[in-house]
Parts: C-alpha cells; sequence; structure tokens
C-alpha cells in the first residue's frame, strides 16, 4: 500500500508543476513589460541593463500622452457615471416591480454583451455618417455606456436582494415615497455594488481602443495614443505608459474585489 | 372596490417598472440596435451602386481574400477555443481541488491579475516577449537551444499565442466557479460504487463543468473573432482576420457599406455558434 501515498505525492508534483508553469505563461508579458520600463537604454529588450526613471520622467513631458491621459479619464469617468445611473435604474425598475414586457426590456438591455466591441463601434461610425457628423469625444462616452451599462444594471441586479425589499415595504409603509425610498433606503444599502460597478466600468472604459479608435479623430483617448506610439517599434516609454495603466487597473479592481466580497470574509 | 383598487395598483407597478428600465432600454435601442440596423441599410447599398442590392455579399464570398479572411478568422477563434479551454481547464481544476481553500481566492486572483493590463499594451508585451531580440529567443539562445533568435512573432502563432493567454484567463475564472459549485458529495457517490478517480472525472465531474466551459467558450467566441488589436500587433499582414479587413475598409477604401457588410457577416457567426451551443447544451442536459 506504500505506492498509494506515493502515487499521489507524485500526482501533486505534476500539479504544481502545472500551476507553476501556468503562472508563468500568465505572467511572462506583464514581467517583461514592468521590468523592461526601467530599462538603461533605447531598446526594452535583454540583456537589461537599468534600473532608471528617465522613461517615467519622459512619459509626464509627453504632451501628447498626457492629452491622451486627460481625454480618458474624462470618458472614463462620464460613462461610467452614465452606465451605473441607468444601470441601477433599470435594475431597480426590473427587480421590484411586477409587468408584462419585463424579461424583454432584460434582453435588450443584456444585449451589448453577446456582440463584440467592433460592432458597436461601426454601428456609431454608420450612424455619425449617417447623421453627417464627424467622429469625437462624447461619442466614445456614448459607446462606452452601451458596452458597459449592461454590465452595471447586472450587477445592481444581482445585489437588489429580497432583504432590502423587506426594508423598502417598511418604509412605505411609514409613507415614504418612491423617490425618499430610493436615495434614502435603497442606494446606500447597495452602495458598495454602485460604487464596485463604477469602478469597473471605469476600468474597462479608459482602456477601451476599437470603439475610441473607430469615432474619434483629434480628441484621441490614452489607448489610441499609445497605439499610435507603437508604429515607433519597441520603445521603452510604452512600457512605462503601459505599466503604470497596469497598477492603476489592478488598484481599481482591489477596490472592486473588496467592495464586492469583502463583506463575505468579515 | 378591492378588484379595482388591485387593478390600479397593478398599472400603477406596471408604469413605475417601465419608467425604470426605459432610459437604460432606450439608450441600448438608439445606440446600438437602431446602428445595426442602419448597418444593415447601407451593406445593403454598395458603394457607387444606386439602390439597395446584395452585391456587396456575393462580392465578399466572390473575392477569394475577403472569403480567406473569414475563414482565418473562423480558424483561429476555434483554435483559440480548444487551446485555451485545453489548457484553462487544468489550471483551474488544480485551483479548485489541489490548493487548500484559504489559498483558492489568492491563487485565482493570481490567475487573472494580468487579464488588467492594458488592452493595447497586452500585444505590445507580447511582441516584446517574441521579437527576435526578445526574452523568449534570448533566454533560448542563451541556453544554447537554438542558435539564432527564431521568428516567433509577425505570423499567426504569434497572434494565437496573444490570444490565448488572454483566454486562458478567462476561461480559468469561468471554469473555476462552476468547479467550486459542484456538489461534492457526487465525487463521493460515484467513488463509494466503485469508480475509479479517473472515472468519476470523466463520468461525473467533467460533465457537470460543461456549462463553465460553455460560458468561457462563448466569450472567447465573442471577444476573439471581434479583435483587431492582437492580430494587428501580433499577426504580421500576411494572413489578415476579419476585423483586419474591417479597418482596411474604413481607412483605406473608405468603403463603409463593404466594413458593414464584414462587420454583420462576423455577427452572423457569432450568433450561430451561439445558437448551435445552445442546443447542444440543452439536448446534453437531456
Amino acid at each position: 500500500m506504500a505506492s498509494v501515498p506515493l502515487l499521489r505525492r507524485a500526482g501533486n508534483v505534476v500539479a504544481f508543476g502545472y500551476l507553476t508553469l501556468g503562472y508563468v505563461f500568465i505572467f511572462l508579458p506583464v514581467a517583461v513589460l514592468i521590468l523592461f520600463s526601467f530599462q538603461d537604454g533605447a531598446l526594452p529588450v535583454p540583456p537589461f541593463k537599468g534600473p532608471t526613471l528617465v522613461w517615467y520622467e519622459r512619459l509626464f513631458a509627453n504632451d501628447r500622452l498626457m492629452d491622451g491621459l486627460f481625454n480618458s479619464l474624462i470618458v472614463g469617468l462620464g460613462s461610467s457615471a452614465l452606465s451605473v445611473m441607468l444601470g441601477f435604474l433599470a435594475a431597480y425598475g426590473l427587480a421590484r416591480y411586477e409587468f408584462r414586457g419585463r424579461s424583454a426590456l432584460q434582453a435588450i438591455i443584456l444585449l451589448p454583451l453577446a456582440v463584440s466591441y467592433l460592432l458597436v463601434g461601426m454601428g456609431l461610425l454608420v450612424g455619425l455618417s449617417a447623421f453627417g457628423l464627424g467622429p469625437s469625444l462624447p461619442m466614445v462616452v456614448v459607446g462606452h455606456v452601451v458596452i458597459n451599462m449592461p454590465l452595471a444594471f447586472a450587477i445592481c441586479l444581482g445585489q437588489l436582494g429580497e432583504h432590502q425589499r423587506k426594508i423598502e415595504w417598511a418604509a412605505r409603509d411609514l409613507g415614504a415615497s418612491t423617490f425618499r425610498i430610493l436615495t434614502t433606503i435603497t442606494v446606500p444599502m447597495i452602495a458598495p455594488a454602485l460604487i464596485a460597478a463604477f469602478c469597473l466600468c471605469f476600468t474597462l472604459s479608459w482602456d477601451e481602443f476599437l470603439i475610441a479608435y473607430l469615432v474619434t479623430r483629434f480628441d484621441v483617448t490614452l489607448p489610441v495614443v499609445i497605439w499610435s506610439m507603437l508604429r515607433g517599434g519597441l520603445n521603452p516609454q510604452t512600457n512605462a505608459v503601459g505599466s503604470l495603466i497596469f497598477v492603476c487597473s489592478i488598484v481599481l479592481v482591489a477596490a472592486v474585489e473588496a467592495l464586492l466580497f469583502g463583506k463575505r470574509r468579515r | 372596490m378591492t378588484l379595482t383598487n388591485e387593478q390600479r395598483a397593478a398599472r400603477r407597478s406596471r408604469i413605475a417598472g417601465f419608467g425604470f428600465a426605459l432610459p437604460a432600454a432606450a439608450w441600448i435601442a438608439v445606440f446600438f440596435a437602431a446602428p445595426v440596423l442602419m448597418m444593415v441599410a447601407v451593406s445593403l447599398k454598395p458603394l457607387g451602386a444606386s439602390g439597395y442590392s446584395v452585391a456587396n455579399y456575393v462580392l465578399f464570398f466572390s473575392n477569394a481574400a475577403y472569403a480567406k479572411a473569414l475563414w482565418n478568422s473562423v480558424v483561429t477563434t476555434t483554435l483559440v477555443v480548444v487551446v485555451s479551454l485545453a489548457l484553462a481547464y487544468p489550471f483551474a481544476w488544480v485551483i479548485a481541488y489541489r490548493v487548500p481553500k484559504s489559498w483558492q481566492r489568492l491563487a485565482l486572483a493570481l490567475a487573472i491579475v494580468p487579464f488588467w493590463t492594458s488592452y493595447v499594451v497586452r500585444s505590445y508585451a507580447w511582441l516584446l516577449a517574441l521579437s527576435p531580440s526578445g526574452i523568449v529567443n534570448w533566454v533560448l539562445v542563451n541556453l544554447g537551444l537554438v542558435e539564432r533568435p527564431l521568428m516567433l512573432a509577425y505570423n499567426p502563432g504569434a497572434t494565437i499565442v496573444g490570444f490565448v493567454h488572454f483566454f486562458v484567463m478567462l476561461n480559468t475564472l469561468t471554469i473555476y466557479a462552476n468547479l467550486v459549485q459542484i456538489n461534492p458529495r457526487y465525487a463521493l457517490a460515484a467513488q463509494d460504487l466503485g469508480a475509479s478517480r479517473w472515472r468519476t472525472f470523466l463520468m461525473v465531474t467533467l460533465p457537470l463543468s460543461v456549462p463553465g466551459m460553455a460560458v468561457g467558450a462563448f466569450l472567447t467566441v465573442v471577444l476573439c473573432i471581434g479583435d483587431f488589436v492582437t492580430p494587428q500587433i501580433l499577426g504580421g499582414l500576411k494572413e489578415l482576420l476579419l476585423p483586419q479587413l474591417v479597418m482596411m475598409q474604413i481607412q483605406r477604401q473608405l468603403d463603409l457599406p463593404m466594413a458593414s457588410t464584414m462587420s454583420l457577416l462576423m455577427t452572423v457567426v457569432v450568433a450561430v455558434v451561439y445558437l448551435a451551443m445552445q442546443r447542444w447544451l440543452r439536448m446534453s442536459r437531456l
């Protein structure tokens, strides 16, 4: 019977070996990206000559990058705020009221989750040209609400449970209006979900490329600026900006995780 | 009297519910559904021709390069789905069944952290790793495994690597979420009835984790077939995928109708995959 623990140990070695290889594959590009953002030389390739912060300094002196960053922040904040507001109201309507056409409305709202961003961007482009309009930053906001609002809606719907409904009923029995219930009961109760949805929408929006690329021309967002930087070939400055975006996104996602799932651990 | 009150309440409830959901639904209708319908109309009005016709669709399938791009996209997407599921499944399985419970959240979080690298930068980072002077070739040459750097980037294989990287993370997430929901008593019951570990996995765990794989596979199809960035950065310009062709129609040919035709054909492919998958899932449950 000695072979059974031995077999199990061999199985464990294979399992954890695979896990390690998996992590190496998953982290390889990110590690290379971050490491060579500190490269002391013009090319972000081995051997590593760093460390230096010169590429990060250049970043902040690069006007096009900073403009792109500013536009990305505007688009991210605007589209996330709109997405969460519309998504929350829709989720509240569908969770709290019984009416015919509920499932049809829900299907319409969730529809963009099942199509590629290319179709959303192309649609906006065709729409713009049909009305003789030029590409512009506000259209990016519009497009990002299309792709993010269904997500915010789904998150809110998942959080509007029976527990809150009973408190809302109690408030209604005590004579509160729907508006009062929404602003003083429902919104504060699911605030963590709303903030999490906002953060998630923001990370997706400020980094979205295809729609932003299709419907802007001059007032471009950060990913589009990076895209044009890629034409110049490999460059440690691209590594630096990529590393910074990565760190910011991770911070936001950690916030989402803490807000949505932190409660369970307590 | 009570009935009318109830009816009134029902009516109020209907109006209120509709009112809350309407802005969101209207946004999708106006800025997504309507533009897509306009794309259908535009695709039926070929550039330079008067009136409506299916000429663009005929042209698409009679132009060998266009049809090839659709074929390339379908083949690439299929490969990416199969490879990323095959790599992600054991990964998710080890996390769900071999990593101690208290470490699972961390193990999973680590597995999807690079998901949040910037969309454009992620492909660039792979280019960095795979380029002739990149780290992979550097390691291979220094270990003496190859004499000269291999041409790892700018080909369809590099596109597949870039895609698989992204979708391994996504599929690990969906499969793990599915695996931890499976009641462990099923596997215990199977083993009590004399099934080996391997047989238990094949006959119990694997079938029960099909929904997680299906969700991951569908997301992979949607996101992979419509992506322009990864093939454009990593793939070189010999074997084009459909989204690259769409962009060329917009930027070089200035042919919005043809670009619409191509995007709609792409969407039809996704819809067919979705319907086939739904049908297959329903059948497998019977």
